[in-house]
């Protein structure tokens, strides 16, 4: 069961990566991503994450997406030309991306040869409540820092958007 | 009862961040550069999330959450600063944004 849903949704987070990846359409290349946030958000429901899945969903599906999918529509970007591209890059860029997922895959066989196996409810301290008190208690400072960061975000965002007026 | 190896959901968590270098290197438009970083920030979480099941604590959940917030203030300002590039240039070609200064 738990082998059945890890495979179903790491077979659409990886088809709609690749689909991110080859789309020329910039809009197309957003609604893969969303479904691999999507899957993604399950993934994380199985591992015992369900604050994460649901921020997941919320944050990055919602919020980020469409703001994303906003500036595609606002800008009216079309499909992407295609320019002549480099021999070496034609030549080196499969092996070379063939060569660095080995490269991971093989680092992270060998760290984790007898890792514990994840199952449905093996781990049980990822609800709201066990995130909110580790983010208020040993986690306050990172936490305080990060909106003095979003303050710094809204601002930047407020003076680019200005100066694009007059 | 036989589960999924931690292993594969890192192999997993490989596979999407090396696509999301592959986008990142392969695409010229700059939304999607855009989104194929978005696309290994996920990839990076997974990771997080899953050490967090194996060791059995909260705190690679504060790590995902913190990389979430950092990802939308950063969409935030990089959208901004796409549409002044595309204000000014005309363009959202990213080998035709190749100077400082126009």
């Amino acid at each position: 069961m738990d082998v059945i849903l890890f495979l179903a949704f790491a077979a659409i987070a990886v088809v709609c990566a690749v689909n991110v990846v080859v789309q020329t359409h910039p809009i197309s290349s957003a609604l893969s991503l969303v479904g691999v946030m999507g899957a993604l958000a399950m993934l994380y429901l199985s591992l015992g994450a369900e604050f994460i899945a649901m921020a997941q969903v919320i944050v990055y599906a919602g919020a980020i997406m469409v703001l994303f999918i906003f500036v595609i529509m606002l800008l009216n970007a079309g499909a992407e030309v295609k320019r002549g591209k480099s021999l070496a890059a034609q030549l080196l860029g499969v092996p070379v991306f063939f060569g660095l997922l080995s490269l991971l895959s093989f680092a992270v066989l060998r760290l984790f040869p007898h890792a514990a196996t994840v199952h449905l409810g093996g781990f049980t301290g990822g609800s709201a409540r066990d995130v909110g008190h580790a983010l208020f208690t040993r986690y306050l400072l990172p936490f305080e820092v990060t909106s003095l960061l979003i303050l710094i975000a809204i601002i930047g965002a407020v003076v680019l958007a200005m100066k694009e007026m007059d | 009862m036989t589960g999924v190896p931690v292993s594969w959901y890192l192999i997993l968590s490989a596979v999407l961040f090396v696509l999301g270098v592959a986008g990142f290197l392969f695409r010229r438009n700059i939304i999607t550069l855009f989104m194929s970083i978005e696309l290994m920030l996920n990839a990076v979480n997974l990771s997080f999330v899953t050490f967090s099941y194996e060791h059995k604590q909260v705190d690679g959940h504060l790590f995902t959450f913190f990389v979430m917030v950092v990802a939308a203030a950063e969409a935030a300002v990089g959208l901004a600063i796409i549409l002044t590039v595309f204000k000014n240039r005309n363009t959202l070609n990213v080998d035709d944004v190749n100077s400082m200064k126009l």
